[in-house]
C-alpha cells in the first residue's frame, strides 16, 4: 500500500521534472545546433543581448503564472504596460530631473491602480477574469491614447537619465537582467516558502476546498491582480526606456506572447500547477527562439509561424507524456 | 393558493422577459441612436445608416460561429489570423494567374481547414484547453500568411469582385443581406433544431451530455470547422472592401467578435445567451462607432466605452444577485 503510493507521488514529481529537464534539453539542443550554424550566437554579447530582450518577458509571465494558477487569465498586461510607460513617459519628459526612480515609482503605481480595479472586479464583482481583462484592456489602450493625446513621446523628448535605466549595469548585469533576476528569486521564495504564496496554488487547484479549509480566495485573487499590475507597471517604464518611445499602441497584443511562455514552461491553463523555474526556462525559450532564428539566417517572416509550431509541439508533447505516465501508473495498480 | 402562486408565476415571467438582457441592449440601442441624432443633424439618414453598416458587416459574420463556440464553453482566438491566411492564399493565387472564383473556393477551403485543424486538435488533447490550442494557431496563421507575402501587399482584384463590400441591390447594401439571411439560418440552428440544444447541453454539462449519448467531439469538432469557414467568408467581404490584403490585416478581431458576443448576453461559461443578444451587441457597438466619428470624437473614447460596457454588463447582474442574497 505504501510502496504504490510512494511510486504514484514519484511519477508525479517526475513529471513536473521531466518538463523543466525536457525544456532545458531542448534549450540546450537548440543553442547547440545554432552555435554549429553560426559560431556567433554563444558569444557573451550576444547571450547578453537575448537576456536583455527576454527580461521584460520574463517579468511578465512571472505574474501571468500566478493569475493562470489560481484559474484566471489576464488580457489587459499590454494595455496597462502602455498606460503605466506612457504616463511615466511622459512625466519625465516634463520633468527632465526627476530620478530615474521616480520614474519606475510613477509606472509600478500606474500598473497598480490598472491591477487593483481589474482584482476588484474579479474578486468582488464577481466578474470572469477573461471578461474584466478583455474589457479593461480596451479601457486602459484607450486611456493610453486619450492621455498621450495621440502623440509619441521619443527619444529626445526623455532625459539621459531615464534612457540609462535600460541601458545601465548593476555588478556587469545589465539593469534589465538584475530586476528580472531579483523578481524571479522573490517570487521563487514567496510562492514556494510562505504561507500566501502556498495558498496561491490552493486556491488554484480546488478552490471550494480552499475555502473550506479557511482561506480567503476572494482575497488572494485581488492580490494576484494586483501583483500582476504592479510587474505590469514596471514593464512599461523599462519598455518605454529601452526602446526610446513610448506610444500609444506599445505592447499591443503583448499578453499573447506571455500566456504563450507560460504555457511552454508548464504552466496548466486548468489553474494550481505551474513553478517559477519552468517559467524562466517558458521566457528563456521563447526569447531564444526570437534571437536565435535570425543567426542562422532564417527569414524574419518565418519566426512568428515556428513559435507557434514550437508552442503546438511542447504543449501536445506535454499531453502525450502525462497520458503515458498516467498508464504506467496504472498498470503498476495492477500488479 | 395555487392561483396566486400561478400567478406571481406570470407576473414573474413577465418582469423575466422585459428584464432580459436583448430588451437592455435595444434600449441602449435606442438611446445611442436618439444621442447621435441629436448631436449630428447628418446622422438620422436612412441611407447613411445603411452604408455604416457596411464597416462592420465583415466581423459580423465571425460573430455568428463564435456565438455557438462560447455556448459551448469554448473560445476561439484564431479567426483573426484564419481571416488574414486565407484572404493572403487567395489573393496570391489570383496574381499568379489562377481564375478570381476558384481562388475565391481556395479562400474558403483554406478557412475550413484551419477550423478543422482547431477543432481536430480540441478534440484529440482534451487536456488541452481551447484557448492554448486556438492561441497557438493563431500564431501559426499569422505566421503563415507572413511566410506568403512577407511584407508586401496583393490585390488588384477583378473590378466585380469590389461588389461583395461595396455593392448594393436597391438601397441595402449586399454585404447587409448575407448578413441577415445567415444570420436568421444560424440562429434557427441554434434555438430550433436539436443540434442547437446540444450544443447549450454541452455548454452546460459536457460529461454529461456525453453520458446521455450526445455525440460531443463530433459537435465540437463541426462548430470550430464552421468557425473556419465563417472566418473565411468574413475574408472574402474584408479582401473586397480594403481592394488589396497584407498579412497583418484583420489583427486584433477575435478580441472584437468575443467582446460583441460577451456584451451579447452569451456567458463565457458556457451553456447561456442567446443569437439575438449578439446580433444586438453587434450593433449597438458598430453604431455607436459610427456616430463617434460622425461628431468627432476619436474612437479611442470608443474603446473605453466598449470596455466598460463589457464589464458592467457582467457585473451589474452580478451585484444584484449578490445583494438579494445577503437580503435573504
Amino acid at each position: 500500500m505504501t510502496r504504490e503510493s510512494k511510486s504514484v507521488t514519484l511519477s508525479g514529481k517526475s513529471i513536473t521534472r521531466f518538463r523543466e529537464l525536457g525544456l532545458l534539453v531542448f534549450i540546450v539542443i537548440l543553442s547547440v545546433s545554432v552555435q554549429l550554424r553560426n559560431p556567433e550566437f554563444l558569444t557573451f554579447e550576444n547571450i547578453n543581448d537575448m537576456l536583455t530582450n527576454t527580461a521584460i518577458l520574463s517579468i511578465l509571465a512571472v505574474g501571468m503564472m500566478m493569475i493562470i494558477i489560481t484559474r484566471g487569465i489576464d488580457l489587459s498586461i499590454g494595455s496597462s504596460l502602455a498606460l503605466a510607460g506612457m504616463v511615466s513617459a511622459l512625466t519625465v519628459s516634463k520633468y527632465q530631473n526627476l530620478s530615474p526612480f521616480a520614474a519606475i515609482l510613477i509606472g509600478i503605481i500606474v500598473g497598480l491602480g490598472c491591477g487593483v480595479i481589474n482584482g476588484l472586479l474579479i474578486s468582488k464583482g464577481g466578474v470572469f477574469p477573461i471578461i474584466t481583462t478583455l474589457g479593461m484592456m480596451n479601457a486602459y489602450r484607450g486611456l493610453t491614447y486619450i492621455i498621450s493625446g495621440g502623440r509619441w513621446v521619443s527619444a529626445h523628448q526623455m532625459p539621459a537619465a531615464f534612457k540609462a535605466i535600460a541601458t545601465g549595469k548593476i555588478l556587469g548585469i545589465n539593469n534589465l537582467v538584475f530586476i528580472s533576476i531579483v523578481i524571479y528569486i522573490i517570487f521563487y521564495y514567496f510562492l514556494n516558502y510562505t504561507r500566501t504564496g502556498r495558498k496561491i496554488y490552493a486556491v488554484g487547484s480546488n478552490p471550494e476546498s480552499a475555502k473550506v479549509s479557511g482561506i480567503n480566495n476572494e482575497r488572494i485573487l485581488f492580490m494576484v491582480y494586483a501583483v500582476m499590475g504592479a510587474l505590469a507597471g514596471l514593464a512599461g517604464v523599462l519598455w518605454v526606456s529601452k526602446y526610446a518611445s513610448a506610444q500609444g499602441d506599445t505592447a499591443s497584443g503583448y499578453e499573447m506572447n506571455v500566456i504563450a511562455a507560460c504555457v511552454l514552461g508548464g504552466v496548466s491553463i486548468d489553474g494550481g500547477s505551474g513553478k517559477v523555474p519552468g517559467v524562466l526556462l517558458g521566457a528563456l525559450l521563447f526569447g531564444m527562439l526570437e534571437n536565435a532564428l535570425p543567426m542562422i539566417n532564417v527569414s524574419p517572416f518565418w519566426q512568428k509561424a515556428l513559435q507557434g509550431v514550437i508552442i503546438l509541439i511542447a504543449v501536445i508533447v506535454n499531453v502525450l507524456v502525462k497520458r503515458s505516465v498516467d498508464r504506467k501508473n496504472l498498470m503498476g495498480r495492477k500488479l | 393558493m395555487k392561483r396566486a402562486g400561478a400567478v406571481a408565476e406570470k407576473e414573474l415571467s413577465f418582469k423575466k422577459f422585459f428584464f432580459q438582457w436583448e430588451w437592455m441592449l435595444v434600449l441602449i440601442f435606442i438611446v445611442i441612436n436618439v444621442v447621435n441624432s441629436l448631436i449630428s443633424p447628418y446622422y438620422l439618414n436612412l441611407d447613411n445608416l445603411l452604408s455604416a453598416t457596411m464597416t462592420f458587416m465583415d466581423k459580423a459574420l465571425i460573430v455568428l460561429p463564435m456565438t455557438f463556440v462560447i455556448i459551448l464553453g469554448a473560445i476561439d482566438i484564431s479567426v483573426g489570423s484564419t481571416v488574414a491566411l486565407s484572404a493572403v492564399i487567395m489573393a496570391v493565387l489570383y496574381n499568379s494567374g489562377v481564375p478570381m472564383t476558384l481562388a475565391m473556393v481556395i479562400c474558403i477551403a483554406v478557412g475550413t481547414l484551419c477550423g478543422f485543424i482547431n477543432g481536430i486538435l480540441i478534440v484529440k488533447f482534451k487536456e488541452l484547453s481551447a484557448i492554448i490550442v486556438t492561441l497557438s494557431t493563431m500564431i501559426i496563421y499569422r505566421g503563415t500568411a507572413y511566410i506568403i507575402l512577407e511584407d508586401q501587399a496583393s490585390g488588384k482584384f477583378p473590378s466585380w469582385f469590389t461588389y461583395l463590400g461595396w455593392g448594393y441591390i436597391g438601397r441595402i447594401p449586399f454585404s447587409l443581406i448575407v448578413f441577415t439571411i445567415l444570420a436568421v439560418i444560424f440562429g434557427l440552428i441554434l434555438h430550433k433544431t436539436t443540434f442547437g440544444r446540444r450544443v447549450y447541453a454541452i455548454g452546460n454539462n459536457a460529461v454529461a451530455s456525453k453520458f446521455s449519448g450526445i455525440e460531443v467531439d463530433k459537435i465540437r469538432l463541426i462548430i470550430f470547422t464552421i468557425t473556419g469557414t465563417m472566418s473565411s467568408v468574413a475574408a472574402l467581404f474584408l479582401a473586397s472592401r480594403m481592394g488589396s490584403v497584407r498579412p497583418n490585416i484583420a489583427t486584433g478581431y477575435e478580441m472584437e467578435v468575443i467582446a460583441a458576443v460577451v456584451l451579447g448576453g452569451v456567458s463565457s461559461q458556457g451553456g447561456k445567451g442567446r443569437m439575438i443578444g449578439a446580433v444586438l451587441a453587434l450593433l449597438v457597438i458598430g453604431f455607436l462607432r459610427y456616430g463617434l466619428g460622425l461628431i468627432n470624437i476619436p474612437s479611442q473614447v470608443l474603446l473605453i466605452i466598449i470596455g466598460l460596457l463589457l464589464v458592467f454588463a457582467v457585473l451589474i447582474p452580478n451585484v444584484r444577485s449578490r445583494l438579494s442574497l445577503k437580503a435573504r
